[in-house]
């Protein structure tokens, strides 16, 4: 890791901190890692933390502390990252987060993008279900909607634009892809992505605790399951 | 918890809120809460409630509730009218509510949005430890579902049997909505303010912005001198409250309670917290201009209003005097 990544102020309570420009799992550890740091240093002192692609958003209570303090704590933070790597260095930053696997009922029925998807990429349809399938995804941000998580990224074989007409309605659980990124519609919503599958499992639910299966920095991978199972694990057509 | 107060009219568009939802951006939660968070901090103390007291956010007007218990009520913010079975009440005071009194909102005269406390404040079940309605999420309010308040609706508050006697904020303490519809906002320059050249700051810093029909409580759409920062599009981060976005067509847009947690467009700054509530009185058509300070400035200006906040005391009022004094 660079020895002094920017940190950038965003609000009269708020800073930034920039770990670099292509989203990568190692990116999205650190950033993981940095946040589980903060919520420890910073206690009563943090409002809240909001981890994306490539940064963290650091909102503090100004009545508390104020910005010099706050960029001291970050850096103390991100110096416990350098030394971490060095203690641990057998866990490679693709082993940190936890592994999640998520059901996905692939089909044309449960996909309505799946054809089109696989026409465009010249691929069977089984193809493009079996690519899906292999790739471990990182959780890299979470927003849009409550529990809508980002995972990257999707091989490019069966990478595809967003819609040129988003839908107006994307059922909750739907699997979709837009460009190289992949997610599970946590609730029924509009969207452009291009949906090629249902998976049966909650992603968000608000009486649960924790509320979501997965958070940001979070290894994902997806398995087929058939209709049959689906409807067995819940799931609604 | 028994029912305060029956919802009869629900008005253009009422909201429970209380101060936000915070801690769940994680999760991808907006945190909500007041857009005139002055206002809100005023009608609560009004009542003798704890700042975190859960009141109604009455956009533009029209609310009409009947009371079902012994309390007290406080209506700030926007010019809206009040009365109390068909008397007219004074904005910025407490007033006695006994059972079966009717409490009736015209429509706003200055500003657009209201706020009506009472005593112990509002008592919906929390949604993710708030009960501030978030209708994009479906969270929060009176069932949980972000929805906002509907003719029939039991509004559950507790008994306030030792009311207090009525109480007022001083006129010159009262932060009331301009009445020329327009707001100045002090600005913390951040995020990818670099990316703007000066040239384009100054235009941005010099200009006037109209208050665009797509306004709501995610964002103040704006419409004036195109900006254009020197980068399109950044890798989607996190956005705190105020922060002033520039998408590619040059207009600002400033991200306000509802806002989204994460996106992708450069943003020159935010505007101070304590300017945003004379922002969310401005109604579209309505003007906002804008100036930078530091961020030391910044941490100065929100210490002393909390040490005024703490050190303002609310001045007791005759029943002839509150009558009198219509604002």
């Amino acid at each position: 890791m660079p020895p002094q990544l920017p940190i950038s102020i965003a609000g009269e309570n708020s800073l930034i901190v920039y770990f670099g420009d292509q989203p990568s799992a190692e990116i999205a550890a650190q950033i993981a890692q940095t946040a589980e740091h903060l919520r420890q240093s910073m206690a009563d002192r943090l409002i809240d933390l909001v981890p994306s692609y490539g940064s963290l958003l650091v909102i503090y209570q100004p009545l508390l502390t104020d910005h010099f303090r706050v960029r001291q704590l970050i850096r103390q933070a991100l110096q416990q990252l350098d030394k971490g790597k060095g203690e641990d260095s057998n866990k490679a930053p693709s082993q940190s987060g936890a592994l999640v696997s998520l059901p996905v009922y692939y089909s044309t029925e449960s996909g309505p993008d799946l054809q089109s998807l696989a026409d465009r990429a010249k691929l069977s349809i089984d193809e493009v279900i079996a690519i899906h399938q292999q790739t471990q995804y990182r959780v890299y941000a979470i927003g849009f909607a409550p529990g809508f998580a980002y995972l990257g990224e999707v091989d490019e074989r069966i990478a595809a634009p967003r819609l040129a007409t988003p839908r107006q309605k994307v059922p909750r659980g739907a699997v979709a892809i837009a460009d190289r990124q992949t997610a599970v519609y946590p609730a029924q919503s509009p969207g452009g992505w291009n949906l090629i599958g249902l998976c049966p499992q909650p992603m968000f639910d608000p009486s649960a605790e924790p509320s979501m299966p997965v958070q940001v920095g979070d290894r994902v991978t997806f398995r087929a399951i058939d209709r049959q199972e689906f409807i067995a694990l819940g799931g609604v057509l | 918890m028994r029912a305060g107060f029956s919802v009869i009219q629900p008005g253009i568009h009422s909201l429970l809120q209380d101060q936000g939802r915070y801690g769940r951006h994680n999760i991808g939660l907006t945190t909500g809460g007041p857009m005139d968070s002055q206002s809100f901090h005023w009608a609560n103390r009004l009542c003798q409630n704890s700042p975190q007291c859960a009141a109604i956010e009455v956009t533009i007007g029209g609310l009409v509730l009947e009371a079902k218990i012994n309390t007290s009520i406080a209506l700030t913010g926007a010019a809206i009218p009040l009365s109390i079975n068909k008397q007219p009440a004074a904005l910025w005071q407490s007033h006695r509510i006994k059972p079966g009194d009717r409490i009736e909102l015209g429509f706003a005269k200055a500003g657009c949005r209201g706020y009506l406390a009472v005593a112990g404040g509002f008592q919906a079940s929390p949604s993710f430890g708030s009960q501030s309605t978030v209708a994009r999420e479906g969270l929060g309010g009176l069932h949980q579902d972000g929805k906002p308040l509907q003719a029939g609706d039991q509004l559950p508050c507790a008994e306030s049997a030792d009311q207090p006697a009525n109480q007022r904020l001083a006129q010159a303490q009262r932060p009331n909505p301009s009445t020329d519809n327009s707001a100045h906002c002090r600005v913390i320059l951040g995020y990818q303010h670099q990316a703007f050249s000066s040239v384009q700051k100054q235009l941005f810093f010099s200009s006037t912005y109209q208050v665009t029909d797509s306004s709501d409580r995610m964002g103040y759409r704006l419409n004036g001198p195109a900006i254009k920062p020197a980068v399109d599009g950044i890798l989607s981060e996190g956005i705190c409250l105020g922060a002033i976005q520039v998408p590619a067509d040059g207009q600002p847009i400033v991200l306000l309670a509802d806002r989204q947690t994460i996106g992708g467009y450069p943003k020159i700054g935010s505007v101070l917290s304590l300017d945003l509530g004379k922002l969310a009185q401005v109604t579209p058509g309505g003007t906002v201009s804008f100036e930078t300070i530091s961020i030391e400035q910044a941490h100065n200006l929100l210490l002393l209003h909390q040490r005024q906040l703490d050190c303002t005391e609310l001045e007791f009022v005759t029943a002839e005097a509150s009558d009198n004094d219509q604002s």
